[in-house]
């Protein structure tokens, strides 16, 4: 059980700060430049580990960042690596979907905290941004979601993979599908709805005070946390993956659709993402949910 | 007199390069394969405050788009000092903007290192008789690495980056935010020249164990 958890953490850092490289080297590609090495990240990651931390705003200026990593860690561990199998399931035997999408806003909330207790108002603009912009995402993923447990007339994560044998619900369920990868994108936090830590409106938003050791544990914590998030895409709409090599191929696919989307496109103010969650994917998921 | 003028220029530049070398040896002997290991990653990965007077505000922005990429290297651009590790200083600071560099410089966490960007941060460049532009940016803060020119090109730059990075990798040569705290008095002295007692209050690290 403990070397489980162990290798499903050290994947999912891994993986999210691989990812993270590819990001930026494939946005560097589409803008016509070569880019950082794919390793850049961990580079970043382990040179902000080694580096002073120079500013104290009390207490839960430090446990902001911990909460938010406790956050991003309890979801990557009730979230099933593969299908049908007894490793690399952490905990999901004892929770179920519900538990995830709420440790999956413990991370927000978290930061919120640790934000607060410093003054600068560049970091409380970003925490209101943030959490406006999670009010429009959160609709249409969780209609999205809950679409899916009547679907599947359950709401383990490992039976809504197993119902998925004949047909991905990717395909079953088209409307749902495009509605939660919508929120998906955003909880990315990749453009277009990249207004939260915007360096050049709100000087990198939340974590405008965080530096050293701190900004690090946010770093890890985020990449550990979108790779959560594509895993439970995949275990969701893409019927979970059977190896690691399924695995792998089956993130990658859903993380290049959103590399290449966020290249695309620029970036929505907080008004205009809210309004876009609530109208577009929100009525889709809706239509889907009657179709389910 | 020729001759003498130039085997005194040569005398000076074999005891520079004797003491550069013996400092040298003295610091690499004392690194662990750790510290190495750190160095190393503290070299690949740079993030920049680019603190943007004068004309080096214009210079500075091309490094970091498509045609110069600097990011190939390692080096991207925060907004904060917060979580820079350099800050660049683009040109001339004129008395009010220095008071905002010194609290930038102060605000940033070690290790940490700085860029004088042109003629104007040297030596005062064509400014250097001004009344209100300080000459030699080195006075008030530990700068690292000196880019010349007026203005330099963003090639400058670029290799003054790759220079800084070896600099970093091998840590051959005394930091300058470790000079800034060592020899704090005379920074301070200096700042206090310009501003009198009308700037931020001294910066004190508990183990340099100075009372200011």
């Amino acid at each position: 059980m403990f070397l489980d958890i162990l290798i499903m953490l050290i994947l999912a850092y891994s993986f999210g700060f691989l990812y993270y490289g590819l990001y930026r080297n494939i946005s560097a590609r589409v803008h016509g430049r070569f880019g950082p090495s794919i390793a850049q990240s961990f580079y970043d990651s382990i040179k902000l580990f080694t580096k002073d931390t120079s500013t104290s705003f009390g207490w839960m200026f430090y446990a902001g960042p911990i909460i938010m990593a406790s956050g991003a860690l309890m979801t990557v561990l009730f979230i099933p690596y593969l299908n049908h199998g007894d490793s690399l399931i952490g905990f999901s035997e004892y929770g179920n979907l519900i538990v995830v999408l709420y440790f999956m806003v413990l991370g927000p909330l978290g930061n919120a905290l640790g934000v607060g207790s410093h003054g600068n108002p560049f970091g409380a603009m970003g925490i209101i941004r943030g959490l406006t912009r999670l009010i429009g995402l959160e609709m249409p993923f969780y209609i999205a979601v809950i679409g899916l447990m009547i679907a599947s007339g359950t709401a383990d994560i490992a039976e809504i993979m197993a119902s998925q044998k004949e047909t991905y619900n990717i395909v079953a369920h088209p409307l749902l599908f495009i509605a939660a990868f919508i929120s998906f994108l955003g909880f990315m936090g990749k453009s277009p709805f990249d207004v939260v830590g915007a360096p050049a409106e709100v000087y990198s938003g939340p974590a405008v005070e965080f530096g050293g050791k701190f900004l690090a544990l946010t770093l890890s914590q985020s990449a550990i946390f979108s790779f959560a998030k594509l895993l439970l895409m995949v275990n969701l709409f893409l019927g979970g993956a059977d190896n690691l090599v399924d695995l792998v191929v089956k993130t990658f696919i859903l993380f290049l659709a959103a590399v290449f989307v966020g290249n695309v496109y620029g970036r929505l103010t907080t008004s205009q993402s809210v309004d876009f969650l609530f109208k577009i994917p929100t009525v889709i998921a809706i239509v889907g949910l009657m179709f389910v | 007199m020729q001759e003498g003028f130039v085997s005194y220029i040569n005398d000076q530049k074999d005891m520079a390069q004797a003491s550069l070398e013996a400092d040298t040896e003295g610091i690499k002997n004392t690194q662990t394969v750790i510290q190495k290991a750190i160095n190393w990653f503290r070299a690949r990965s740079m993030f920049v405050v680019a603190y943007g007077t004068g004309c080096g505000a214009i210079e500075m922005p091309p490094v970091f788009t498509s045609r110069y990429d600097i990011e190939r290297l390692g080096v991207v651009g925060v907004a904060t000092p917060r979580q820079a590790d350099i800050m660049i200083v683009s040109g001339y600071c004129s008395l009010k903007t220095l008071k905002r560099v010194i609290r930038t410089y102060e605000q940033m966490s070690e290790p940490k290192y700085v860029i004088a960007l042109g003629s104007c941060a040297i030596n005062g460049g064509m400014y250097w008789d001004s009344y209100n532009t300080i000459k030699k940016l080195d006075d008030y803060i530990g700068v690292d690495m000196f880019v010349t020119g007026c203005m330099p090109r963003p090639e400058a730059l670029i290799e003054g980056f790759v220079k800084l990075q070896d600099r970093i990798k091998n840590n051959n040569i005394e930091p300058g935010y470790i000079k800034y705290k060592e020899d704090y008095q005379f920074y301070r002295a200096n700042q206090e020249r310009l501003f009198g007692k009308n700037i931020a209050p001294a910066f004190i690290e508990d183990y340099t164990g100075m009372d200011i």
